[in-house]
């Protein structure tokens, strides 16, 4: 039976993970390869690294970073952030990532999705959606989550869908940062809308958290950040946590 | 020397780490004249199986002598798939015909393409892809269509409907899932292809 997954998110700036990170016995607190190495050895099923820098500097960092990251890890990565262009795709996928993320290029030029899954494939490209709660439903933003797109979230996934996208990745802004629990309402109306697999972002603070989102909001997969940078084993546990659940899990690795 | 063959379906950075991860020695092929020297074959591939309409009758024809010469040859994902006698997916595009029946489309009340780690039955007859693995590992799959169960079927997966995640017949072999993105399970299945590869030297 098809596993739902587990996505560890690490947010990037200059080659180091920011949020706080408190593991025992990295040598180097928020070092990416570190972390998805820590990470990896805990049973996560999935890692993506999301560039949250602007600078030029910075991006030639992130390819550092992709190397290292995916020099010891034979698990899908996945990276967002920043990604504008084929040429952009390009170097983070030679790099060593498995799927590029898209957020504000595909809404831009919304081809962009057609023409990298035409090279890649589908199964390499992810499409972003940063959504929040307005009169006018799920209603879509872009540049990280600053400027309202004239989209709601249920037809953009659609026609990201249709356009050649493999996966969603949504993203509650009302949520994200929260700890309050997933939008299960959002997450739901997306999921059952297309027939890709939905990553489902933003809230989460407890085991039941995920528990809610993988049966009320029919996700197919699950991302977090700061969740699992609670305890050393955080992964561990949530996934015999939901398994006890009746969730279906990978638990050999 | 593992060469692998890249004919334009995607991206190989993975698969080449993968199996220098495991010690071996790879080359890039994208003629036929790349399989001279080679101890093994690997014909990876992701997307559409239009695809590898580039494995035209020159690629089919060197393949077969290479496998009959007693080169081991494993199938990737759409590689598997080529190993068959083709697929709806592109029904003017035959493939290597080693193995006989046609892939499908995934259909069902589930999620297509079918994304995610998944579980591997395997059979009780012996295996050498899956030596040491035990039946119920999990694997990372990827893709919409997929290969039926036949006589060669050295694993299947439940996806609605159970297909060949894996095949096995002499020194023919494929696995639908992506070995180089299945953590240890996956290194240990690369791990005992190249032993195959090996023993014949």
């Amino acid at each position: 039976m098809l596993a739902k997954r587990l996505i560890a998110c690490l947010d990037v700036r200059d080659g180091s993970v920011v949020k706080g990170i408190n593991f025992e016995g990295l040598r180097k607190a928020g070092d990416p390869a570190e972390l998805a190495a820590r990470y990896n050895e805990e049973g996560i099923d999935e890692l993506t690294v999301l560039d949250v820098t602007a600078t030029l500097e910075g991006r030639r960092a992130l390819l550092d970073t992709i190397r290292q990251v995916s020099a010891r890890l034979f698990i899908p990565l996945a990276v967002g952030g920043g990604i504008r262009s084929m040429d952009d795709a390009r170097a983070v996928i030679d790099a060593g990532a498995d799927k590029v993320s898209l957020n504000s290029a595909a809404l831009a030029d919304p081809a962009l999705i057609t023409a990298l899954a035409g090279i890649y494939g589908s199964q390499a490209v992810i499409v972003a959606i940063d959504a929040k709660r307005g009169p006018n439903g799920f209603e879509v933003f872009g540049r990280s989550g600053t400027t309202r797109e004239a989209r709601e979230a249920v037809g953009w996934a659609r026609e990201a869908a249709d356009r050649g996208a493999g996966e969603i990745l949504l993203t509650s802004i009302d949520r994200d940062g929260t700890r309050s629990g997933f939008d299960c309402e959002l997450t739901a109306a997306v999921s059952t809308a297309v027939p890709i697999p939905v990553i489902a972002s933003g809230g989460a603070g407890t085991p039941e958290h995920f528990r809610e989102v993988f049966s009320a909001g029919c996700a197919d997969a699950a991302l977090a950040a700061s969740i699992f940078h609670f305890s050393e084993h955080a992964v561990r546990d949530l996934k015999q946590f939901l398994a006890s659940h009746g969730v279906p899990m990978r638990l050999d690795w | 020397m593992v060469a692998i063959v890249d004919y334009g379906a995607g991206n190989l950075t993975s698969v080449i780490k993968a199996f220098h991860a495991v010690g071996a020695d790879v080359r890039l092929i994208d003629s036929i004249d790349g399989l001279a020297g080679a101890e093994a074959l690997v014909v990876p591939g992701v997307g559409h199986f239009a695809a590898t309409a580039s494995l035209g009758p020159d690629w089919r024809a060197a393949v077969r002598e290479a496998i009959d010469s007693g080169m081991p040859t494993l199938g990737i994902c759409l590689g598997l798939q080529w190993l068959f006698e083709g697929s709806e997916e592109a029904p003017d595009t035959p493939g290597l015909g080693m193995i006989r029946g046609r892939c499908f489309r995934l259909e069902g009340p589930v999620k297509v393409p079918h994304v995610g780690w998944n579980t591997l039955d395997l059979p009780s007859r012996p295996s050498r892809l899956f030596d040491g693995i035990a039946s119920g590992v999990s694997a990372y799959f990827t893709h919409s269509y997929a290969a039926p169960c036949v006589a060669e079927t050295a694993a299947t997966t439940t996806h609605a409907v159970s297909f060949s995640s894996a095949v096995e017949r002499d020194l023919v072999f494929g696995v639908q899932f992506h070995p180089e993105k299945s953590g240890t399970t996956g290194l240990k299945i690369l791990t005992n292809f190249l032993r195959v590869a090996r023993e014949r030297r």
